[in-house]
C-alpha cells in the first residue's frame, strides 16, 4: 500500500514535469546510444581490419613431408612420399581447431589452348582450397566433391594463364584446355591476386581435383602437402601442436624420433594480426571509456540539478508529513523509472543509429553485446545514483531549511 | 473546550551563525487550548516564525519542553515527527507552497498520500470536501497558475484541513494578499474556528490580530503581552465595510 502510494507519487511527478523528464531522459538516451554506436563502429572496423588481414591467409597451416634422413642426407620435401591421404583423413577427423583442410599435389607443365601455350603449375586440391587461400572466383564455379570422387577433368585457371592462353579475350569458362596433353574443361577463373611477398605470381596457376592430378598427371598416390586453415589466428599455434601430435601418432614415431614432416603457420602475419587486434582493442576501450565518462557526466549534471531544484518541493512534502524515507523512495523510484526508460530508449536509438551508419554510410559496424550491457549499466547506475544522492541530502535537512532553499 | 492542545515551557531556540550565537527564543511558556484562535504578533526578528516552526514540528527547540496533544515532541524521532505533522497539524505558508502544474485536488490530496491508513477513494472524497469547505467547489482541476493568490491560499488551507488536524498553523497566511482577499481568508478562518478547529496564526498586522480571540505578542524572543480579545471583529462585517472596488 505504502509502496503503491509512492509509485503513484513518483509517476505523477514524472508525468507532471514532462519537459524536465524528457531532458533528463535525453541525457541518458544520448549517453547510452553514443556508446553503443561508437563501439559498433569500432568493433565493425576492428572486424573488417581483422578479416582484411585474414584474407592474406594469416590462418593458413601447411603440412609437408620432410626431414627424412637417408644415409645422412636430408631429402627435399617434394621427393618425400611420407605424407599420405590417410594422414589427411586422420588430421581432418581428429583436429578440432581447423576450419578447412585440403590435400595438395602439384606439378609443372605446359598449358595449351589451340596455338597458344604457357608454362604453369597445376595444383590438385579439394573444394576447401579456395576458402583456405581466401580466393574468390571471377567467373564460373568451383568443382564439387563428386567431381573429386570421379577424378573429373575439370580445372580453374588464374588470370595470368587466361591472358596467355586466351589472348583473343574469349570467355575461358566452358572452353577446353590441355595440361601436359591431358584435356581439361575450364569451369572457372580465379579472381586476380597479384604477386606474393616473394615475387611469385599467384595468378599463374591451374587448379584441379587432387585425384585427377594424382592419377592423370603425376601418377602418384601420396600427397605433396596438406593445407588447412585454423579456426582463428589466435588458435593457429595450438592447431600446429595438435596437427603435429596427430601426425606423430599416425606415423607411429617413438618419443625420441624426430618429426618426419613439418607443420608451419604464418607466424609473421599472425604477429601482425595479433598486434593490430590488440591495438584496436585498446583504442576501443579508450573510446568506450571516454564516451561513458562524458555520457555519465552529462547524466550526473542533469539529474543532480533537476533534483536539487526540487529541494523546496522536498521541504513541502516533509512539512505535510512525508517521512525522509518516503521522499527518498519517491526520488529513487523516479530516478529508476527515468534511467531505465532512458536506457532502453538509448539502446534502441543506438541500434537504430548503427543500422543507419551501416546502411547509408556503408561503414562496417558490429554491435557487441558487452557495449549494450556496459553502457546501459553505467548510465542507469549513474542516473539512479545522482537522482538519489541530492534527494538524500535534501531529505536529511530540517523541513524548514529545505522549504527555504532558493 | 478546555483541553490543552499545545503546552510549551521555558522554550529556547538558538542558532549558531559562524562564531555568533543568535537567541531567537529566550525561554517562553504558554499553552493553547482546544478551539482557540490565537494570533502570534511581533515585528520582524521577534522570533514568531521560529516559534511557529517549532509548534509545527518543522524545527526542534534547543531546550525546554513542547507538548502537542499530550505528546512530548523532544522524545520523538524524525519519522514520528513526520507522522505528527501528517496527522495532527495543518500548515499554511505565506507563499502557499503548492506543487506547480498540479491540480487543486491533487495538491489537497498530498498529505493523505503519506498516510497509508487512507484509501484512494477516501482520499479523493476528503479532498473534495475540504475544497468545498474553502469555497473552491468549482476549481478542482485548476493548477496553481490558473488560480489567483487568494484562491491558491484557499487550496493551501484546504490542504491543511484535509487530514483533520488538531490544529492549523498559519505563517503570515495573508502576507501576500491584498486587504480584501486577506479579510476573505480571515473570514474563512473564523468560520473554521467556529466549527471547533484550533488555529494559531502568525502575523505582524494588528488589524488581522483583531479577528482572533487571543493575541500573543513577541519581542526579541520573549512574550511581552498575552491577552484575550475583548472585542473580536467579524471579518465578514469588515469585508462589507470595505469600499467596493471599481472595475
Amino acid at each position: 500500500m505504502r509502496l503503491l502510494n509512492l509509485l503513484k507519487i513518483a509517476f505523477k511527478a514524472i508525468v507532471l514535469n514532462k519537459m524536465r523528464t524528457l531532458l533528463t531522459m535525453l541525457g541518458i538516451i544520448i549517453g547510452v546510444a553514443s556508446v553503443i554506436a561508437m563501439l559498433a563502429i569500432g568493433e565493425g572496423s576492428k572486424e573488417s581490419i581483422r578479416s582484411n588481414i585474414s584474407s592474406m591467409g594469416s590462418n593458413i597451416i601447411t603440412i609437408r613431408p620432410g626431414a627424412d634422413v637417408r644415409g645422412g642426407v636430408r631429402g627435399s620435401a617434394s621427393e618425400m612420399q611420407t605424407l599420405t591421404f590417410k594422414d589427411y583423413e586422420a588430421i581432418k577427423e581428429q583436429s578440432t581447431l581447423l576450419s578447412y583442410i585440403s590435400p595438395m599435389v602439384n606439378g609443372g607443365g605446359q598449358v595449351i589452348n589451340g596455338s597458344s601455350n604457357w608454362p604453369s603449375t597445376i595444383y590438385g586440391v579439394n573444394p576447401d582450397y579456395l576458402k583456405i587461400k581466401v580466393v574468390d572466383l571471377q567467373s564460373g564455379s568451383m568443382f564439387t566433391d563428386a567431381e573429386v570422387q570421379s577424378a573429373a577433368k575439370v580445372a580453374l585457371i588464374g588470370q595470368t594463364v587466361v591472358d596467355n592462353v586466351f589472348p583473343d579475350g574469349k570467355e575461358p569458362v566452358g572452353q577446353m584446355i590441355r595440361f601436359n596433353n591431358i584435356p581439361f574443361k575450364v569451369i572457372g577463373v580465379l579472381e586476380e591476386k597479384g604477386e606474393n611477398t616473394f615475387g611469385q605470381d599467384q595468378d599463374d596457376v591451374v587448379i584441379a581435383p587432387y585425384t585427377t592430378v594424382q592419377k592423370r598427371i603425376l601418377a602418384i598416390d601420396y600427397l605433396n602437402q596438406v593445407m588447412a586453415s585454423a579456426v582463428s589466428e589466435e588458435d593457429a599455434p595450438e592447431a600446429v601442436t595438435q596437427v603435429t601430435e596427430i601426425l606423430r601418432t599416425q606415423h607411429k614415431l617413438s618419443e625420441s624420433a624426430e618429426d618426419n614432416f613439418s607443420v608451419r603457420s604464418m607466424e609473421e602475419l599472425i604477429s601482425t594480426f595479433s598486434s593490430t587486434t590488440e591495438m584496436l582493442t585498446i583504442l576501443l576501450v579508450a573510446v568506450a571509456s571516454i564516451s561513458l565518462l562524458i555520457g555519465g557526466i552529462g547524466i550526473m549534471n542533469i539529474m543532480y540539478v533537476s533534483v536539487k531544484e526540487r529541494t523546496r518541493e522536498i521541504g513541502l512534502r516533509m512539512a505535510v508529513g512525508g517521512k525522509g524515507s518516503d521522499i527518498l523512495m519517491q526520488f529513487l523510484i523516479e530516478a529508476i523509472l527515468i534511467s531505465i526508460t532512458g536506457g532502453l530508449l538509448g539502446v534502441t536509438l543506438g541500434l537504430g543509429a548503427t543500422v543507419f551508419i551501416e546502411k547509408f554510410l556503408n561503414w562496417p559496424t558490429s554491435v557487441a553485446l558487452y557495449s549494450i550491457v556496459i553502457s546501459f549499466a553505467v548510465c542507469a547506475v549513474t542516473g539512479i545514483f545522482f537522482g538519489w544522492y541530492p534527494a538524500r541530502k535534501a531529505s536529511s535537512l530540517d523541513p524548514i531549511t529545505a522549504l527555504r532553499y532558493e | 473546550m478546555s483541553k490543552e492542545i499545545i503546552k510549551i515551557e521555558d522554550l529556547k531556540r538558538s542558532f549558531t551563525m559562524g562564531t555568533e550565537t543568535v537567541h531567537a527564543l529566550k525561554g517562553i511558556s504558554f499553552s493553547i487550548k482546544k478551539g482557540e484562535f490565537v494570533t502570534i504578533m511581533g515585528s520582524s526578528g521577534s522570533g514568531k516564525s521560529t516559534l511557529l516552526n517549532i509548534l509545527g514540528c518543522l524545527d526542534q527547540p534547543t531546550t525546554g519542553t513542547y507538548e502537542i496533544d499530550g505528546l512530548r515532541v523532544k522524545d520523538l524521532s524524525k519519522n514520528q515527527l513526520a507522522t505528527i505533522r501528517n496527522e495532527k497539524i495543518g500548515f499554511i505558508f505565506q507563499s502557499y507552497n503548492l506543487l506547480p502544474r498540479t491540480t487543486a485536488i491533487e495538491n489537497v490530496e498530498l498529505p493523505l498520500l503519506y498516510n497509508s491508513k487512507v484509501s484512494t477513494e477516501e482520499r479523493k472524497s476528503r479532498a473534495i470536501k475540504a475544497l468545498e469547505m474553502v469555497g473552491l467547489g468549482d476549481r478542482f482541476h485548476h493548477t496553481p497558475s490558473q488560480l489567483s493568490g487568494g484562491q491558491q491560499q484557499r487550496v493551501a488551507i484546504a490542504r491543511s484541513l484535509v487530514n483533520n488536524p488538531v490544529m492549523i498553523l498559519a505563517d503570515e497566511a495573508t502576507g501576500n494578499l491584498d486587504t480584501r482577499t486577506s479579510y476573505e481568508i480571515m473570514s474563512l478562518f473564523q468560520e473554521l474556528n467556529k466549527k471547533g478547529i484550533t488555529i494559531t496564526f502568525v502575523t505582524h498586522e494588528p488589524d488581522i490580530a483583531a479577528f482572533s480571540n487571543r493575541t500573543v505578542v513577541l519581542k526579541d524572543g520573549n512574550i511581552i503581552k498575552d491577552y484575550m480579545n475583548e472585542n473580536i471583529l467579524s471579518a465578514d462585517r469588515e469585508l462589507a465595510k470595505l469600499p467596493i472596488e471599481e472595475d
